[in-house]
């Protein structure tokens, strides 16, 4: 890699653009959630009529995809207040930070089913 | 007269700055231009502590957040079939209660706020021309508050009747 792409590189740089990432993700989602959930004031027809899209299976697994966002970016900004507010916080960013993608693996494996079962019964029926 | 050798040998920390030998003191080479220099329009000093309570407001709502979102997403998402059960029946009963009126309120507003404040940071870092900056947060900001004006009245005027 040539010199000077690279900030500084390891735990503290990745976490952040990462967190970077899914907000910027997270918000454009949240603009188009406002505007869905708007429809509830057209009618009853129009708003079940763009849930029908959130239950796509493609769409379906976006959502897990913005629950994996989510649930990463409300971990790692717990990490962050703990690194501004916690005199130790600067001193354990990084186990920190390996902290929360051990429990974001977790949570999202639990997460699989609960939030795909709407695809996984279509398709296999149950 | 010609030019001794000797009177051509720099610090090292001088010379590889291609600005001439300076005064020898080598305590220059750690000499910064202040980023941001002072000029007739720059004011006095800043109104209000704005970045800083901007910077406690994201760790603040951010907090809240955790909970508000992490709940929304558990109970829209997961529980009770999943994204199977939405429709404007569920919406209805949900928002038959102030309690979930008033949890959707305070997500809304939190999380456009702390995601708009998160998009202005980062339009601040990337946009380098003065103007598409401006460009970029005015469209940020009309927005933040259309879709907050939108969302609460979405929530305030629901009528499950219609």
């Amino acid at each position: 890699m040539p010199a000077g792409t690279l900030y500084r590189g390891r735990e503290g740089m990745w976490s952040w653009v990462a967190h970077r990432v899914t907000g910027v993700l997270i918000f454009f989602f949240l603009f188009a959630h406002v505007l869905d959930t708007a429809l509830v004031r057209v009618s009853p027809e129009a708003y079940d009529s763009v849930i029908a899209t959130y239950k796509v299976w493609l769409v379906n697994l976006m959502e897990y995809g913005l629950v994996a966002a989510i649930l990463f970016h409300a971990l790692n900004g717990l990490r962050v207040v703990a690194v501004d507010f916690w005199a130790k916080g600067p001193k354990y960013q990084k186990q920190m930070l390996w902290t929360v993608v051990g429990i974001w693996v977790v949570l999202m494996g639990g997460a699989f089913y609960p939030v795909l079962q709407h695809t996984l019964r279509t398709w296999f029926g149950g | 007269m010609s030019i001794e050798t000797k009177d051509l040998v720099v610090p090292s920390l001088q010379a590889h700055t291609g600005q001439g030998l300076g005064t020898g003191n080598p305590a220059e080479a750690f000499v910064v231009e202040p980023a941001r220099a002072r000029t007739k329009k720059t004011p006095r000093r800043t109104r209000t502590n704005f970045e800083m309570l901007a910077w406690l407001f994201m760790r603040l709502s951010g907090v809240v957040l955790v909970v508000l979102v992490l709940g929304h997403l558990l109970i829209n998402l997961m529980l009770d079939g999943g994204v199977s059960k939405i429709s404007f029946a569920f919406v209805a009963g949900r928002w038959a209660s102030p309690f979930w009126q008033m949890w959707d309120l305070l997500m809304l507003w939190l999380a456009m706020l702390h995601g708009s404040n998160g998009m202005r940071t980062v339009i601040n870092d990337y946009a380098e021309k003065d103007a598409t900056r401006l460009w970029l947060k005015g469209l940020l900001g009309v927005a933040t508050v259309f879709t907050v004006v939108l969302g609460t009245l979405v929530i305030f005027t629901f009528d499950p009747n219609i």
